[in-house]
């Protein structure tokens, strides 16, 4: 009897995951990236002679991941938003394998394009742009539920995608919100029961990202302000990351800290009430403005006013040497 | 705040302060008032000047140096009126000119912006 090599048996694996496209439009052209349930496949649309990409369960994944991937595709088909990836189609393929298709984005995930901006100020911005697509998501009755840099998408235009709807919510009442104008009375049903797919009790999400509410797996609890522990703790990974180029101003950076303290308070009650909250909360430390999360005592507050308006202070000091000067050479 | 009115405000508190250093000449005490009225009815000149350029103009760049060559216009003109006091009267009032032209760049609302405002 002859072995197989470890080689040998990673290609026959890849073999066996290599998504059966026969009878599609698709020609699969690489692996991309594996996760937990699904992998992505580079592929072509040999109709419209374009790239896209091709998310498709793995081979051995139980009804349940399928109704999840399945549920993935119809959020995002419900969410059209620049900084969400459109999806173009859904099925099930030869292999029995459900799949979606997407647009393929060409760029870095946020973790790895950060050594390009080390700017506090930028990442600051990047953030408003991620919380965008989200607070959208929060407007139709959605949430994210895997907030982490891994799940951004920073592509070569520079724009800001929220992929990875796999462990999204829908929260009460929101099914009506997406059922298509179409869509019989099985598919709302269908769809209206994927809804329900998370049990109580089970743990969903990344550690490190997770709300306490996510940790605990109660369900109930997991509402708007668990996506906005996922941004306060996209944002700490932000401002302690080694690239990270801190402002001088210590008040700066404690400011921000105290932001993201608040956004990832243990506590949700105590978070900020929404992502459109947080964003102002964020604008308002771009511009240098008192931020609610940051008690400031007067001495702070008149020095943030200073350093806020430095140019007028100092054309002001520099008037009153002036006239300081030219009293001093009146004097008899 | 609109522009021209950022201009008027500032230029005519800048030019009473202006005006107000003159006590402590012991020469030009005797006539502080007029002093303090004429350099403040300079600063409005020159706010009103700046603030109508800075509507028209949106460069912090150009601002500045407008204010600057308005204030240092009008200084002249009243150093040519007092006979002397040319560096002491020309050098502050120049300045005034510039925060003036800073000010209404950085601070001032442009026309548009306010009309979006009332619409909002």
């Amino acid at each position: 009897m002859k072995w197989l090599g470890d080689g040998t048996v990673d290609r026959l694996r890849a073999n066996m995951q290599t998504p059966d496209l026969s009878g599609t439009r698709y020609r699969a052209i690489r692996f991309v990236a594996g996760g937990g349930m699904a992998a992505i496949w580079l592929a072509d649309d040999t109709v419209l002679q374009r790239k896209v990409a091709l998310k498709v369960l793995d081979a051995d994944d139980s009804p349940d991941l399928a109704s999840r991937l399945s549920r993935e595709a119809h959020i995002l088909a419900a969410l059209e938003h620049p900084g969400i990836v459109p999806v173009h189609d859904a099925g099930t393929l030869a292999d029995g394998r459900v799949f979606y298709c997407m647009k393929y984005v060409e760029g870095q995930r946020l973790d790895d394009c950060l050594t390009k901006v080390p700017a506090i100020a930028d990442r600051v911005r990047l953030l408003l742009r991620i919380a965008e697509p989200v607070a959208f998501a929060h407007s139709r009755g959605i949430i994210h539920r895997d907030l982490k840099p891994e799940n951004v998408m920073v592509g070569r235009y520079g724009e800001v995608l929220v992929m990875d709807w796999g462990l999204g919510k829908i929260l009460n009442g929101a099914a009506v919100e997406f059922a298509r104008p179409g869509a019989d009375a099985d598919d709302r049903a269908c769809f209206s029961a994927n809804a329900r797919v998370t049990d109580h009790g089970s743990v969903l999400g990344t550690p490190g990202y997770m709300a306490p509410e996510q940790l605990v797996g109660d369900i109930e609890k997991i509402d708007q302000r668990t996506d906005i522990y996922g941004l306060g703790a996209i944002l700490n990974f932000m401002i302690r990351g080694k690239t990270a180029d801190l402002p001088q101003d210590r008040r700066a950076v404690r400011r921000l800290r105290a932001i993201c303290a608040k956004a990832m308070h243990p506590d949700a009650g105590q978070r900020y009430r929404s992502v459109e909250a947080l964003s102002v909360e964020l604008a308002k430390y771009l511009a240098d403005s008192p931020v609610s999360a940051y008690r400031e005592s007067p001495l702070e507050r008149l020095l943030r006013v200073l350093h806020r308006h430095r140019t007028a202070v100092i054309l002001i000091a520099v008037y009153l040497l002036m006239r300081l000067f030219f009293i001093l050479l009146a004097r008899p | 705040m609109n522009k021209v009115l950022v201009g008027i405000i500032l230029g005519a508190v800048l030019g009473a302060l202006d005006g107000l250093t003159a006590w402590f000449t012991p020469a030009a005490r005797a006539g502080i008032a007029g002093i303090v009225f004429g350099s403040t009815i300079k600063g409005v000149i020159a706010g009103v000047l700046i603030g109508v350029f800075a509507r028209k103009v949106h460069s912090l760049a150009l601002g500045i140096v407008f204010g600057f060559g308005v204030g240092l216009l009008l200084a002249f003109v009243i150093a040519q009126l007092q006979h002397g006091y040319y560096l002491q009267i020309m050098l502050p009032g120049s300045m005034v000119g510039l925060i003036v032209g800073y000010a209404t760049q950085k601070y001032g609302e442009s026309s548009q912006a306010e009309n979006a405002g009332s619409l909002g």
